[in-house]
């Protein structure tokens, strides 16, 4: 019984038969956002899925053995392990099951990144290698405030547990971890502001310009998958604790969704930053929050204490 | 298949010595006022993304050697279209010792835009067109045949 939990969760809901339309919807959002907000009508509902069979159906170019197969190893991972991070989401009300916990999440919800980095060195062209020292660069920096973030939450709540995060009761801690984690999210997702690593136009297309179909075709999907992972995984922090199945299922969708307007309308509004603009934002963004979470940490113990 | 590769056509824009008219007409394309991303056309950074190149510019020699790498680059199936007068027939830089031109010369082209420059509107119908013959064709290799998007008309096409 736990097995076919398990197998549902990682295979239906909210795992890949709901993520892959998911991811392909919003990129769809994202898209349209854009083009609304630039005055443009914008491409049709269906268009990230024309991409994707589109793209499969294109040639790879020939490479010698090693690299090869590196190159086609590196979507396929990135590719499960967002697929994964999406399936270990906390949606529905507790049901048993395998559930992994919170570190195993933030492992998966990081790996593509880190498999970013190794193809656009693996794919030994200047301009991958250049999107892949900006992606490294960037993930040091933008990472310490998310895991800060959810490190903080998860400890206000002594516990790892998924299911323990999702039925959290709001508090002062929450919304700003939840700030935190907004905040980290357009370098998470390359959008501007931090579009760095992948600087259209500017570096070609960062880690990915030796890439082509099938191979760009897995990459696009495991962004995709990403932005689900990475949006639900706020919608999963702030959504309210219902038991329902079919409503809780509605209510993450939804906050995704709000989540993912958000962050396109950001992206519109503003300009790529410099590498190094960028690492200083994070880093300051580090010492406020991390200010800030002492100051929540020490005075609420203290406030209790002196409660008549 | 067939309908993805015609609703979907990414494009690569090459500059082979062009005096930047065609490029701009070909950035006004994509711009809010004629919106080529309602057809799927994105502006791709590399050309290993591309399905259409898409060239300016009477062809330099030294651009000569670019092209053809480029053209080596876009992985198959894929279209060419030649913007503007001077891919076609070199214009007014006819017999200049510095070009090498026309572009026929050296790669396959599927589709000519003529103008000086061509309209956003005949270049938009140019890209879709070679989105079309791109879907048609698949992998085989391109025929020999081309198609004119007209400027002055655009809804009627001129067999060459």
């Amino acid at each position: 019984m736990n097995l076919i939990t398990a197998l549902v969760r990682l295979l239906i809901f909210p795992g890949l038969l709901f993520a892959v339309p998911a991811a392909w919807f919003f990129m769809w959002v994202e898209r349209k956002a854009v083009a609304l907000m630039q005055g443009r009508i914008g491409p049709p509902f269906m268009q990230p899925f024309y991409d994707f069979v589109k793209l499969l159906g294109k040639g790879t170019p020939t490479r010698s053995d090693g690299t090869g197969m590196l190159m086609r190893a590196w979507p396929l991972i990135a590719v499960s392990a967002a697929a994964g991070a999406v399936g270990l989401l906390p949606v529905l009300p507790s049901s048993g099951g395998f559930e992994g916990d919170l570190i195993l999440l933030l492992a998966l919800l990081e790996l593509p990144s880190m498999c970013l980095i190794a193809a656009g060195f693996s794919s030994r062209s200047i301009f991958g290698e250049i999107g892949s020292a900006r992606e490294a660069t960037l993930a040091v920096s933008y990472n310490i405030v998310f895991l800060l973030a959810i490190v903080s939450i998860a400890a206000s709540q002594h516990t790892f547990r998924l299911e323990a995060l999702a039925q959290l009761h709001s508090s002062p801690l929450l919304w700003l971890g939840v700030i935190a984690i907004l905040v980290c999210l357009p370098a998470k997702l390359h959008l501007n502001p931090f579009s760095l690593p992948n600087a259209e136009q500017e570096i070609y297309a960062g880690p990915m310009t030796e890439y082509a179909g099938p191979e760009l075709a897995m990459w696009e999907l495991s962004h995709g998958l990403e932005w689900v992972a990475s949006c639900g995984l706020v919608a999963t922090l702030v959504a309210p604790h219902v038991t329902i199945w079919w409503l809780a299922a509605l209510i993450f969708v939804a906050l995704s969704f709000a989540v993912v307007l958000l962050l396109s309308v950001v992206a519109t509004a503003t300009a790529r930053l410099a590498i190094d603009t960028t690492v200083r934002f994070y880093w300051q963004c580090t010492l406020i929050f991390a200010g800030l979470i002492a100051v929540l940490a020490i005075s609420a113990p203290l406030l209790l204490r002196f409660r008549p | 298949m067939c309908y993805c590769r015609r609703r979907s056509p990414w494009i690569f824009h090459m500059n082979a010595g062009s005096c930047n008219g065609c490029d701009i007409e070909l950035i006004a394309s994509l711009t809010p006022r004629y919106d080529a991303e309602q057809l799927g056309v994105l502006l791709q950074g590399s050309p290993r993304h591309a399905d259409i190149l898409c060239i300016t510019g009477p062809v330099t020699r030294n651009a000569v050697e670019a092209i053809k790498t480029v053209y080596g680059q876009v992985l198959g199936p894929k279209a060419v279209v030649a913007i503007g007068s001077c891919p076609a027939t070199t214009n007014v830089f006819i017999d200049s010792r510095t070009l090498d031109g026309p572009l026929d010369r050296h790669i396959p082209v599927d589709v000519f835009v003529p103008g000086c420059p061509p309209r956003p509107d005949a270049i938009i119908q140019g890209i879709a067109k070679a989105a079309d013959i791109l879907a048609k064709r698949g992998s085989n290799p391109p025929a020999p045949g081309v198609v004119i998007a007209s400027e002055s008309t655009p809804n009627e096409e001129v067999q060459a």
